[in-house]
């Protein structure tokens, strides 16, 4: 069974220039145990993916339609309340800085015990072995010690372990991230990304790993999703949406990558910037830039479909509606 | 040291004093701090040839930067610029005619142009201020001149920045520094504020420019694929000192320092899915107490006992300028 499906989620903001969409859609599900990777630039709409399915959408936002459903239950129409025996418990959420996840004036220790106590009936002296566990898994010296250190103690790299750990800390089946790594540095970013790689496959814990680093997503994730003005145009097993993109973002954004083994001169580069929300252009919300732009793009609105390895949302594909 | 070259710094050091405040220094006896942000660094960058430097966060690149375009002043050492003598000039009459040849863009494109103004008042700023433009006339030609050579459009010029997007922003940055035609431009970080296909834009416009005009650059990034695709030169940092300095072919064919391998290693791989990277063990240390002798030696996996008590200096080996002790 499928760990989380999400069904042509829209989620709008009203404002006084009319509704904005900025999530048209979109459906996808998590596998247990699986790592997707969902890709995209500022403005896809990636992280209000994470943070509808956490139940964190900051009003005016509001899931206008569609499903959010965990483990066969729908969780998208929840109360606060209700969300918050489901935040923690079954989803853990890991965002970009881990300074601001953090309470300043509380112990680390003091925080990760907090969170195991409010979602699992144990005693004290229990979820204080269990933080200690917990901080010793994520690879921090001296776990008991710094069980009463602050989050100011701890550096950067060390802190983002304290942030994983109390996501794992009530054992939740998914894990959102949310740009994890985006404020590390490259050496520290492969620490995390191998740490949280390994503790949640141990756990058998499912990841969403939300970043618009390309090479992050290569070496992580089993599935990615890449995401473009609020839909997702291709989503695939994470090899084949590398090697073998069939929608012409997908490729285009691969080739703007610098890398580390070709001399190209010039680098690839996909004129224009995303559409703005209240200006998503007709059709193929892609068209105006896109150099394989045909008359039926800028009519009509490509549905994801089944491409040479992955399913991608473009005209280019033959074949009829899935 | 060649003398054709347009800049040569000379054991450049700049220490910021971070002591307590006086009177807690007095009541509590804490001593007096300082943190050596760069620490004698030495290089030089030919004329159309670009440097870049990386280095992970807290390395002293961006204060490098700031030396380099006068923002800060050197606690020791030295800059020749074009064979002058150029923090002598920054303070003499001739100050406002050697800042004319050094511009400098920087990351945030966000915080680096005023909200208030228009484009054509950000743009035009530099020529007004070094009077190089007489009428109003004039000054509208050659505004327009710069925007398209960024590939932005005389039609922009009565915009306010916030109606542009971040890699526009950005070429509105290049083309306020282009404007006094400097010969040398310090790039801290251009496009890591921008998304990669906006950043492929911006590396592209760079690249134009450079060919065009015969510009030199120091472009400092943490990013290493990036300063591989612009760099001709690459400088590693570590602690506010160089440790390594080669051409930029040999250095990522043939990383020779232990960080550089490190560094070179801990980037993910695009083509290589699911491969284990490995990952650097440990993080940069406190630089207010940087470790003893080579700073990298905790994380280092060739120390030796020599490595925690002596200071490696940086010197020629095969072509290359390296600082460690392990490597021969």
């Amino acid at each position: 069974m499928r760990l989380l499906q999400v069904n042509k989620l829209v989620v709008e903001f009203p404002s006084r220039h009319g509704t904005l969409r900025a999530i048209d859609g979109i459906s996808f599900d998590i596998a247990p145990g699986e790592i997707l990777g969902v890709v995209g630039e500022s403005g896809a709409g990636k992280s209000l993916t994470g943070a509808s399915i956490i139940g964190l959408l900051e009003p005016p936002g509001r899931i206008a339609s569609g499903s959010i459903t965990l483990q066969g239950e729908r969780i998208d129409q929840y109360s606060n309340d209700q969300m918050r025996h489901i935040r923690g418990r079954k989803i853990g959420a890991i965002f970009q800085d881990p300074l601001t996840s953090l309470n300043p004036l509380y112990t680390v220790g003091r925080q990760i015990t907090e969170t195991i106590q409010a979602h699992l009936p144990v005693s004290d002296d229990e979820a204080k072995q269990r933080a200690i566990r917990l901080l010793q898994d994520t690879g921090i010296p001296a776990a008991a010690e710094r069980m009463d250190h602050y989050p100011h103690q701890f550096s950067g790299g060390m802190r983002q372990r304290v942030v994983i750990a109390m996501a794992l800390a009530a054992e939740p089946q998914l894990i959102v991230a949310d740009e994890p790594t985006t404020a590390l540095d490259v050496s520290i970013q492969a620490q995390i990304i191998g740490l949280l790689k390994t503790i949640c496959k141990d756990r058998g814990a499912a990841v969403m790993l939300i970043t618009h680093d390309m090479g992050v997503i290569a070496e992580t994730c089993d599935r990615v999703a890449v995401m473009y003005a609020g839909r997702i145009v291709e989503i695939g097993p994470v090899h084949e949406v590398i090697n073998r993109p069939s929608h012409p973002y997908t490729s285009g954004l691969m080739a703007s990558i610098p890398d580390m083994t070709s001399d190209r001169e010039r680098l690839n580069q996909i004129d224009g910037a995303m559409p703005r929300l209240n200006a998503i252009p007709q059709g193929c919300a892609f068209n105006p830039r896109c150099p394989q732009v045909f008359e039926r793009c800028k009519q009509e609105r490509p549905e994801l479909r089944p491409a040479t390895a992955t399913q991608a949302a473009c005209w280019l594909i033959p074949g009829g509606a899935v | 040291m060649s003398s054709q070259a347009l800049v040569v710094a000379h054991d450049l050091a700049k220490t910021f004093d971070v002591s307590a405040p006086w009177l807690n220094r007095v009541l509590e006896g804490k001593p007096r701090q300082l943190l050596h942000a760069v620490d004698g660094v030495s290089f030089e960058i030919e004329r159309g040839t670009t440097l870049a430097l990386v280095g992970e966060s807290g390395c002293g690149k961006s204060t490098v930067a700031r030396l380099l375009v006068g923002l800060y002043e050197p606690t020791r050492g030295g800059l020749r610029f074009g064979g002058q003598d150029a923090y002598a000039a920054f303070k003499s009459p001739e100050a406002k005619a050697m800042r004319k040849r050094i511009q400098m863009i920087f990351q945030d494109p966000y915080a680096s142009l005023n909200p208030r103004w228009t484009v054509d008042a950000i743009i035009g700023e530099p020529l007004l201020e070094h009077g190089m433009i007489q009428d109003a006339a004039e000054l509208q030609a050659r505004v327009a001149e710069l925007l398209q050579s960024v590939g932005l459009s005389a039609l922009d010029m009565p915009k306010y920045p916030h109606q542009f997007s971040g890699g526009q922003r950005q070429r509105i940055s290049i083309a306020r520094a282009l404007a006094t035609a400097p010969e040398f431009l310090v790039c801290d970080e251009p496009t890591s504020a921008l998304d990669v296909s906006v950043q492929a834009q911006v590396l592209n416009i760079m690249k134009d420019l450079q060919r065009e005009r015969g510009l030199t650059y120091l472009f400092i990034s943490h990013n290493l694929a990036v300063v591989r695709h612009v760099s001709d030169k690459v400088g590693v940092m570590y602690l506010g000192r160089l440790v390594e300095l080669a051409d930029k072919h040999t250095l990522f064919a043939n990383p020779q320092h232990p960080y550089t391998r490190m560094l070179l290693d801990a980037i993910p791989k695009m083509h290589d899915t699911g491969r284990a990277r490995t990952p650097v063990q440990g993080e940069v240390p406190n630089p207010l107490n940087p470790p003893t002798g080579c700073s990298f030696h905790p994380r280092c996996p060739l120390v030796t006992e020599r490595c925690q008590t002596e200071r490696p200096l940086l010197r020629e080996l095969k072509g290359i300028k390296i600082a460690c002790h392990a490597v021969s």
